[in-house]
């Protein structure tokens, strides 16, 4: 596919996918960054790429954050009624979050939070919280207990003792929480389409829109490096992160 | 019941040689302890005897037949793990029959097998259950019984009861060493334990750094360690040491250091005579002093160790920290001065330079 | 004697400061995934077009949406994908775990590659696989090209196959995870247990089969769970594949809530729709939480 990015639109014609490039040409990938029509507009998918940025860094952050200090509180501060609350959010996981989404539309529309950023970040931090707050929980539970007690006897406050002692010991934990968020939130499609509104759209509407809302005869060179474009932030992710990604799945899934 | 037969053996692991020229003879029957401080390569010794890892040079022979490159079916063993490595899906029944039921042994017989392992290993009760539902020391003792079944020439067993608590430790110690006396099988035995080399062992192996330290019985290893090492190793609290010089005038050696002197009256000198003025290394273990006999020389008591049937008496031996043995009620109290003498049996000396007996 | 001064509990140790930093949780969990539920279970008892009404209409909703060939059709596709999709990533994962655990050099590079589509957008993976089994463009026509004229791989464009165009792109994309699970099981067994097992002299299909798959009960219990909750959400990658097409050959049931919801509203539809998969979901995943429960108390 990478190729086909390469390869100018006569070439493709041909019908030879698998087939090496005669003539390596740049203009598909120019054409899917600034110029193609997603919909309407006709901007390429740059626009798209800043929105998933912005919508990016302020839900991975906020819900690293939340899971953290969820996490913490259940761990430790045995409050009544909290693993109540943590199992009905357990639950709410593996709703399909279809099932959620109107009410939710219903609920947000009045806040002016539906088609805002704050909006689609809220939302994004909401669907996260059962995960991230499960691997934080786990992370804290398998400390021991007494390491905690000592913070208490040496004088200790809830946020005191979060801060300066338990987010420091979660460093290794907040980077696979980060990994696994920041993944999961750019590659996210439906809660974009529905929560961003047209002003923000995520990178992967706007794909999606590229490729399969276009009339006319379809450019596969530029679709595919619109795709590649797309793919290419959870790819780095992916490089950079190298085995801590492996282990992020590892801890949201094996301890749950 | 097989002999063992281990010629110039060199194991590498990560490319580092952990095993390098190992030679051991191990008669049928034995009960041979391999005993080593950890990373002293004794288990890799023992996986490279189960053929569990490749090794890089020499020879193994069970009962004269080569193994060295055998597969570890083919060789006939029986083995017990530190970590019990029981297979956890299975029942108790299960792990001791699925050995013999992967190799197509007849079902009467698998029966039998089983039957005759959990009876001599009180198992009848737990058959039914998984590893998970079992204590401790019931785990070790399905996996004895898992080598058991097997009817093999030669067990081996790695560290079996380092993961239990110290009176568990002790009991199944003995109902190993009956087990050892009933069906009188080749067992070679891995262990950092003096205890258990000791109470178990028909001969011990001390291990260190890859090469045999030193092979003995017992009593041979505990009284006339071959090297500081061994001497150092065995024995609780530890053999004292202090650094002198030999004397040699008038018939009689002496040992000397600065406020101190030995007659060596019946030292069995190694190799060489001994020689005027020779460094050396004296080794008297605690139970060889005696307090408050009609002493040699004094010192005073800087701490005392109550251990219930006994106390370890510390005080200063020409600026070494030496340790003697006394009675519960009887014994010296803390800054008290003793008279000290050596008793009878023969004391220890190494050479100052490598540290070997001398 | 010496007195002792009893102190009264001060009235902040009353209220526990975990309350606080819950508040957020507890508003989600309670107002968002509890509220909402009931909230959907509501308006599909009402006859809501576009916007809710408050009408009470009984179950006529549920009857409607169980006599609707797309629904019913969408329930057929989940039905036919959900177990595909299941066992294909599980065996696949399975076999992509067992090779890159074996091969200890190149392990850690095989086991990028395998895991690299589970980073991938299920968009990207649709838009990948609608090309690699576009008729004229992927596949089938490469082959045709190197010399079989005769090859047909058209399931995308095929009312029959199209599912099993998705099932192929999503197994893709996910046996990469499963492996990962996998993986992590097989470093949590004891190396000990399987030289147990060579001492034994039990052979190596056997030492699989009887040892680490049922060793790898929880890990696979695990995969499963994910997948399963996965598979009923499936949505964007048949929108990137097929936009449920040909006709309505791959339509799934997320996708008909969507359309019923926003496309063309119908909000108590949509909602019947909604709470029928949210009580499938519970009513399939509680079996499976028990079972992983069960492997997770045999593990330890």
């Amino acid at each position: 596919m990478s190729v086909t990015s390469l390869k100018s639109m006569d070439e493709i014609r041909l019908g030879q996918l698998f087939a090496w490039p005669s003539r390596l040409t740049l203009e598909a990938w120019r054409a899917a960054w600034r110029s193609a029509c997603t919909g309407v507009a006709c901007e390429g998918i740059r626009g798209g790429f800043w929105n998933s940025i912005a919508i990016v860094l302020p839900s991975t952050l906020i819900a690293i954050a939340l899971g953290a200090l969820n996490g913490y509180a259940l761990a430790f501060w045995r409050a009544r009624g909290a693993s109540l609350l943590f199992g009905l959010l357990m639950l709410g996981a593996f709703i399909p979050v279809q099932v959620l989404m109107f009410p939710l539309v219903r609920l947000l529309g009045p806040l002016h939070l539906v088609g805002s950023l704050a909006g689609i970040v809220l939302v994004h931090v909401i669907f996260s919280m059962p995960i991230m707050t499960l691997i934080f929980r786990n992370h804290f539970a398998a400390l021991p207990r007494e390491l905690f007690l000592a913070a208490r006897l040496d004088g200790g406050g809830f946020l005191r003792i979060f801060l300066q002692l338990m987010l420091p010991l979660a460093v290794p934990m907040l980077v696979v929480a980060a990994i696994m968020q920041a993944t999961g939130v750019w590659n996210d499609y439906i809660l974009g389409l529905v929560f961003a509104g047209r002003e923000h759209l995520p990178m992967t509407v706007q794909l999606n829109n590229l490729v399969n809302t276009t009339t006319g005869a379809k450019l596969y060179n530029v679709d595919m490096a619109a795709t590649l474009l797309t793919s290419l932030v959870p790819l780095a992710i992916y490089l950079l992160s190298g085995r801590w990604f492996v282990r992020g799945i590892a801890a949201g899934a094996m301890k749950g | 019941m097989a002999a063992v037969s281990i010629r110039d053996l060199r194991v590498h692991l990560g490319g580092q040689p952990v095993i390098d020229g190992l030679d051991l003879e191990v008669a049928s029957g034995e009960f041979l302890v391999l005993l080593g401080p950890s990373g002293c390569g004794k288990s890799t010794l023992l996986h490279a005897l189960a053929g569990l890892i490749d090794v890089a040079g020499g020879s193994v022979a069970f009962d004269g037949v080569d193994q060295t490159w055998a597969s570890p079916r083919a060789r006939n063993i029986g083995m017990v793990f530190q970590s019990y490595a029981l297979y956890p899906t299975m029942t108790v029944a299960g792990n001791l029959s699925f050995g013999l039921r992967a190799r197509g042994t007849a079902r009467a017989e698998i029966a039998a097998r089983v039957q005759r392992a959990a009876s001599l290993l009180q198992l009848e009760p737990l058959l039914a259950r998984k590893p998970a539902q079992l204590s401790g020391g019931q785990r070790q003792r399905v996996a004895i019984g898992r080598a058991l079944v097997r009817d093999a020439g030669v067990y081996l067993l790695d560290e079996p009861l380092s993961n239990l608590d110290a009176n568990l430790r002790a009991a199944l110690r003995r109902e190993l060493k009956l087990l050892h006396q009933r069906l009188g099988a080749t067992m070679i035995y891995v262990t950092h334990d003096q205890i258990e080399a000791l109470t178990l062992a028909t001969r011990i192996a001390v291990l260190h750094q890859g090469r045999v330290q030193q092979l003995g019985t017992p009593g041979d290893v505990y009284a006339r360690p071959a090297n500081r090492f061994v001497a150092g190793f065995m024995g609780a609290p530890p053999m004292n040491f202090l650094e002198g010089r030999l004397a040699v005038s008038g018939g009689t050696p002496r040992f000397v250091a600065a406020g101190f002197e030995l007659e060596l009256r019946d030292y069995e000198f190694r190799a060489a005579a001994p020689v005027d003025g020779e460094p050396v290394v004296l080794g008297v273990r605690p139970e060889q002093l005696r307090i408050g006999a009609p002493g040699s020389w004094t010192s005073q008591v800087t701490l005392i160790e109550p251990m219930g049937n006994h106390q370890v008496v510390w005080f200063d031996c020409a600026g070494s920290g030496w340790s003697a043995l006394s009675d519960s009620d009887a014994g010296p109290r803390v800054g008290a001065r003793i008279a000290l003498a050596v008793s009878s049996s023969p004391v220890s000396l190494f050479r100052a330079d490598n540290g070997t007996r001398r | 004697m010496t007195s002792v001064i009893r102190r009264r509990a001060p009235l902040r140790a009353a209220l526990n400061p975990a309350w606080f930093a819950l508040l957020p949780m507890a508003l989600a969990a309670v107002v968002v995934y509890l509220g909402s539920f009931l909230w959907s279970l509501r308006i599909s008892l009402t006859g809501s077009r576009s916007l809710p009404l408050h009408d009470y209409v009984g179950l006529a909703q549920y009857q409607r949406l169980f006599a609707n060939d797309r629904w019913l059709h969408s329930l057929q596709n989940l039905a036919i994908y959900s177990p595909l999709y299941l066992a294909g990533c599980l065996a696949l994962g399975f076999l992509l775990a067992l090779l890159v655990d074996r091969q200890l050099r190149g392990g850690g590079a095989l086991r990028a590659i395998f895991l690299y589509p589970y980073a991938l957008s299920f968009i990207a993976t649709g838009l990948i696989w609608q090309w690699l089994l576009n008729p004229e463009l992927g596949i089938q026509q490469a082959v045709r090209a190197w010399g079989f004229p005769a090859f047909r791989f058209d399931w995308l464009v095929d009312q029959d196959h199209a599912i099993y165009a998705i099932v192929l792109a999503t197994i893709w994309q996910g046996a990469g995870l499963v492996m990962a699970i996998l993986l992590a099981g097989l470093r949590g067994i004891d190396p000990d247990i399987l030289r147990a097992a060579r001492v034994d002299g039990v052979p190596g299909w056997r030492v699989q089969t009887s040892i680490v798959i049922p060793m790898l009960g929880y890990a696979f219990a695990t995969a499963a769970l994910l997948l399963l909750t996965a598979a009923v959400k499936l949505y964007d990658a048949v929108v990137a594949m097929t936009q449920g097409g040909p006709g309505t050959a791959s339509e799934v049931p997320a996708k008909f809530i969507m359309d019923h919801l926003f496309g063309r509203a119908n909000l108590a539809l949509a909602s019947a729709g909604a709470t029928v998969m949210a009580i499938t979901v519970v009513a399939l995943l509680a079996p499976l939480l028990y079972a992983r429960g069960r492997a997770a108390r045999v593990r330890a």
